[in-house]
């Protein structure tokens, strides 16, 4: 890993990531299937038609949140949209990353509270809008300010936005199915009823696909938020080698990341819904045990490690 | 019969291939001629802000008459350079010109607590960020470019429609590379 460019990291990082969706989309499948073909007492039609419906909802909902997601983000957030005689030295700064990325420059909003946070939204590049705290623009110096911006801009350019709604949305309805075939099952539902009524005798393979089937839903919930967690860790790598891409200068992000390092301020705007957007976790005492597999963040030592070990 | 219907759906395909690699070819070129005519725009706006500067330091330090000529001086060459190669020379000039004024203005500190002067100082250190920017994005776009450009089969297309290389934006060491991301 020593000697990496930002070029080797972003693509490593890439490949990870798309690893981690495409793995959680067949999982995702998979489950439909195996709870349909239990509730359908294993007809393959039936447990495709489950499976389909899944894929359906989640795809749908995902569009939704797509588009009206980033307003209501920056509302919950407590976002103020600024203009550029507010602050000249933030719009330099963005207007400069956006120059090198070739980007549009994005809106660009205030959150007052002295907490040191940032985070991105927006669908794609020209419907973005980037937030930071007043706390943390007011201890940031030029370079570090450019390095947190580059890395915020960074997440609208590798369109994490739609990967977090996607994960979110997948994880939902899968929860939900999961949450569905339980009870199903445990008030004597349809599965048992059908299979009774189509194999009299109680077929053994039947008996055992239920059984993994339940052991499954139990498990799934945890797995499928172990998997976006995952994904989002991942999604912060990219996104930190993506800010030295733009500004090739690891120095400004490094030194940002230490100092939010000793910042222990909780954001108050931030719920367990948001903090995955963020720069780094707004809730402070996960960041302590951010090598958790729960956490929406690497830990802020791993993600300097990593800046350290770049070539630029 | 059979064989003629092979044959058409072959030149078809052929011919997809070609207009797909040909647009992508045209796609880039214009990405690196737009990431180019940035670098214009960022220049121009920093000989726009160098006459205001000037003046703005002439007020406090007359008699640094010296460094004044030489920034005006590099300015007037650098709008009058002709070519990539003698236009970074000129640019390095000014940057390195700028850099010997900001530095002496360290010893006026009636100068450095001028608002105006403060305001030149964040619009010119934006500037010179965003000129380095944005030949690091005109080098981005030509190496992506460039790449597309030899990869088979596009390099035949490229030959055939007459597709040239994109020139590198290059400073002469990396000193210089480093030296127009300053924080004055």
């Amino acid at each position: 890993m020593a000697g990496e460019t930002f070029h080797t990291l972003i693509a490593r990082n890439r490949r990870n990531s798309f690893i981690l969706i495409g793995g959680f989309m067949l999982f995702f499948v998979a489950m439909g299937l195996l709870i349909g073909m239990v509730w359908g007492g294993g007809h393959a039609a039936f447990s495709i038609t489950v499976a389909a419906i899944a894929g359906i909802v989640a795809f749908v909902l995902t569009l939704a949140s797509y588009f009206g997601g980033s307003s209501a983000l920056l509302g919950m957030s407590r976002a103020k949209e600024i203009v550029k005689g507010d602050d000249p030295q933030l719009f330099n700064v963005v207007e400069e990353i956006c120059l090198a990325g070739g980007m549009p420059v994005p809106r660009i909003y205030l959150i007052d509270d002295t907490a040191m946070n940032a985070f991105a939204t927006g669908r794609n590049p020209q419907n973005a809008s980037v937030a930071i705290t007043v706390g943390l623009r007011a201890k940031l110096s030029r370079d570090e300010l450019q390095g947190v911006m580059a890395h915020e801009l960074s997440h609208v350019r590798n369109y994490d936005i739609l990967y977090a709604m996607l994960m979110a949305v997948m994880v939902g309805v899968l929860v939900m199915l999961c949450d569905i075939f339980l009870r199903s099952v445990l008030w004597g539902g349809a599965g048992r009823r059908r299979s009774r009524s189509s194999n009299e005798k109680g077929n053994p393979l039947q008996l055992v696909l239920i059984v993994v089937a339940l052991v499954l839903a139990i498990i799934a919930p945890i797995l499928a938020r172990i998997i976006q967690m995952s994904l989002s860790r991942q999604r912060e790598y990219l996104a930190d080698a993506g800010s030295v891409e733009l500004t090739r200068n690891p120095e400004g992000l490094i030194s940002a990341l230490n100092k939010l390092g000793g910042d222990t301020e909780v954001l108050e705007v931030a719920n367990r819904a948001t903090a995955g957007l963020y720069f780094v976790h707004p809730i402070k005492k996960f960041e302590k045990r951010a090598s958790s597999i729960f956490s929406t963040h690497p830990p802020i030592e791993g993600r300097v490690e990593r800046l350290r070990q770049l070539t630029v | 019969m059979v064989g003629i219907w092979i044959l058409i759906a072959v030149v078809l395909m052929v011919v997809l291939l070609l207009i797909a690699v040909y647009n992508g070819l045209v796609q880039k070129r214009v990405r690196c001629q737009s990431a180019w005519s940035q670098i214009d725009v960022q220049l121009k706006r920093r000989y726009d802000l160098i006459p205001n500067l000037v003046e703005t330091v002439k007020g406090y330090a007359a008699h640094e008459s010296e460094t004044l000529e030489a920034v005006i001086q590099a300015r007037n060459t650098a709008i009058d350079a002709k070519g990539i190669a003698e236009q970074a020379g000129a640019e390095n000039m000014l940057t390195g010109a700028l850099g010997k004024l900001f530095a002496l203005s360290e010893s006026y500190p009636d100068l450095k607590a001028n608002e105006n002067f403060s305001q030149l100082q964040e619009e010119l250190t934006t500037t010179e960020n965003k000129i380095a920017f944005a030949r690091q994005h005109y080098n981005d776009s030509a190496a992506v470019y460039n790449t597309a450009r030899m990869k088979f089969p596009n390099n035949m297309v490229a030959n055939m429609f007459g597709f040239t290389d994109q020139e590198y934006f290059e400073l002469e060491d990396a000193a210089q590379k480093e030296a127009p991301k300053v924080s004055f």
